[in-house]
Order: C-alpha cells, then sequence, then structure tokens
C-alpha cells in the first residue's frame, strides 16, 4: 500500500509543480510517478509487497474490461428483436474454493458485473454459490470460467 | 488544444453513458422476469452511470469535482451489484420463481 500512497503523493507533486491541478494534469502526474516508481522499485519495496499490488491492478483491469464486455452483451441482447430465443436463462451452482466472507463478497459482486451471470445466493455452508446465467450455452464451462478468471485472482490477491 | 481533446472526450463518454442508460431501460421492459431484467439494471445501469459521472470528471476542469466524480463511479460499481444480488434473493426466497424459459434451476433441486 505505501506504493500506492507513493504514486499518489508524486502525483500531487507534479501538479503542483506545473501550477494545474486538473483532471489530466494529475492522471499525468500518476503515469509519471507509476513509471518511476516501477523503475526505482528495488529501491524501497519489498518485492512481496509489490507483486501484491501488481495482482491487484491486474485483478481491477480484469474487472474493468469483463465490466465493458458484460454490458455490451446485455446491450446487445436487449436490442434483438427475437428477444425470448436470444435468452436461455438458468440458476446454476457454483461450487466455491475461497472461504473467507470477504473472498466471497468479492467473488458475487464481481460475478454479478461480468458477462452474463448475476449472483443470487450463497449456500448456509459456503460452499456453494448461486448464480443466474442469462444466457447459459454450457453449465461445465461457465463454472470452469468462474474459477480459473476471478476466483484464482482474488486467492491470489488475498494469499 | 488540451481543453478541446478534453471537451470531445468528455461528450464522447456523456452519450455514451446515455445510450447505456436508455438500453438497460428497454432491458427492464422486455426481459421476461426480474431474474433476467436485474442483468440489465446491474450491468448496462452500472455502466451507464459510471460513464456519465466519468464524463462529470473529465468536464469539469476542476479537480475537486473531478476526484469525488471518480469515487462516485467506485460506489456505483460497489453498490449495484450488491443491490441487484438483494432483490433477485428476496425474491428468490419470498417464492418468485424464475420464468419458465429458466433451463436449470439448482435452488430448486436443492430444496426438494
Amino acid at each position: 500500500m505505501n506504493t500506492v500512497f507513493l504514486v499518489v503523493v508524486l502525483a500531487l507533486v507534479w501538479a503542483g509543480i506545473s501550477g494545474s491541478f486538473s483532471g489530466l494534469n494529475l492522471l499525468l502526474g500518476g503515469v509519471v510517478g507509476g513509471v518511476a516508481v516501477l523503475v526505482l522499485r528495488e529501491a524501497f519495496a519489498s518485492p512481496k509487497a509489490l507483486r501484491r499490488i501488481r495482482r491487484v491492478i491486474s485483478l481491477a483491469a480484469l474487472f474493468l474490461y469483463e465490466l465493458v464486455v458484460s454490458a455490451v452483451r446485455v446491450a446487445i441482447v436487449v436490442m434483438r428483436p427475437d428477444l425470448s430465443s436470444a435468452v436461455r436463462p438458468a440458476i446454476i451452482a457454483v461450487p466455491l474454493t475461497v472461504k473467507s466472507d470477504a473472498e466471497i463478497t468479492l467473488l458475487a459482486n464481481m460475478i454479478t458485473l461480468t458477462p452474463g451471470t448475476l449472483s443470487v445466493d450463497v449456500a448456509a455452508d459456503k460452499s456453494v454459490l448461486y448464480v443466474h446465467a442469462l444466457d447459459m450455452a454450457d453449465k461445465e464451462a461457465m463454472i470452469a470460467d468462474i474459477a480459473n478468471g476471478f476466483e484464482k485472482k482474488i486467492q491470489e490477491v488475498f494469499e | 488544444m488540451l481543453a478541446g481533446i478534453e471537451l470531445y472526450f468528455g461528450g464522447a463518454l456523456l452519450v455514451l453513458g446515455a445510450a447505456f442508460t436508455l438500453l438497460a431501460a428497454v432491458g427492464v421492459v422486455r426481459l421476461p422476469d426480474l431474474y433476467t431484467r436485474m442483468h440489465a439494471a446491474s450491468k448496462a445501469g452500472a455502466v451507464g452511470g459510471g460513464l456519465i459521472l466519468l464524463a462529470v470528471a473529465v468536464l469539469s476542469q476542476d479537480a475537486a469535482v473531478s476526484v469525488r466524480a471518480i469515487i462516485g463511479v467506485m460506489f456505483v460499481l460497489l453498490t449495484t451489484p450488491v443491490a441487484a444480488h438483494l432483490l433477485a434473493r428476496a425474491s428468490y426466497l419470498t417464492g418468485y420463481r424464475p420464468c419458465n424459459d429458466t433451463v436449470i434451476d439448482d435452488i430448486a433441486q436443492r430444496n426438494e
């Protein structure tokens, strides 16, 4: 977390020096600061902390990408004239390998905002997440998709 | 020069966000049951609202407003899935069954 703080400070310093606090300038300062921190990382950050930050960023990037894809896909489905044949809803049980409440919450939220899936319920013993799919083609493929995508990345961040 | 680019970029974000919000509304009307409707309302709705807030951040030319708009985007992305999940869960627990097109219902199998 120190590195993130450092990048924010560097961005503010950049904006202060260049005399403009506009959003674009702050963003530019953040990018420059991030590159500087990346280049100098051995000097002040332990490799483990940095790896974790990289995993958080990679999880956030995956999430934003999937979010845009899912919104576009829902928008396309909604515009189709033959709507009832385009949707094949299903509620399926996805077995969970993550165990802590924080991880399950994060996973459930991310599932809701990603293509074609919406989390409905968690089993009382936290072993299974019930997911509603808008257009289910292959149950096994969908379960594997969640397990290998978000669940794995969340585990990496929390380990 | 830079201000001109911001204007076009912000305008494009605004139009895109409005389009997604409109499609989310169309989806809520057209889709067959609550669960499928939540797909449209949560995903397209969150992206639409998020894009409009991003447009505010780009167009405001004021760091204080921009930062608050971006924090607003984060809160939209944090709260929308929770609301969608709670609506879906509450309606399932009160006995609202998924529509007849639904292929598999693992919750029903659990309860049997």
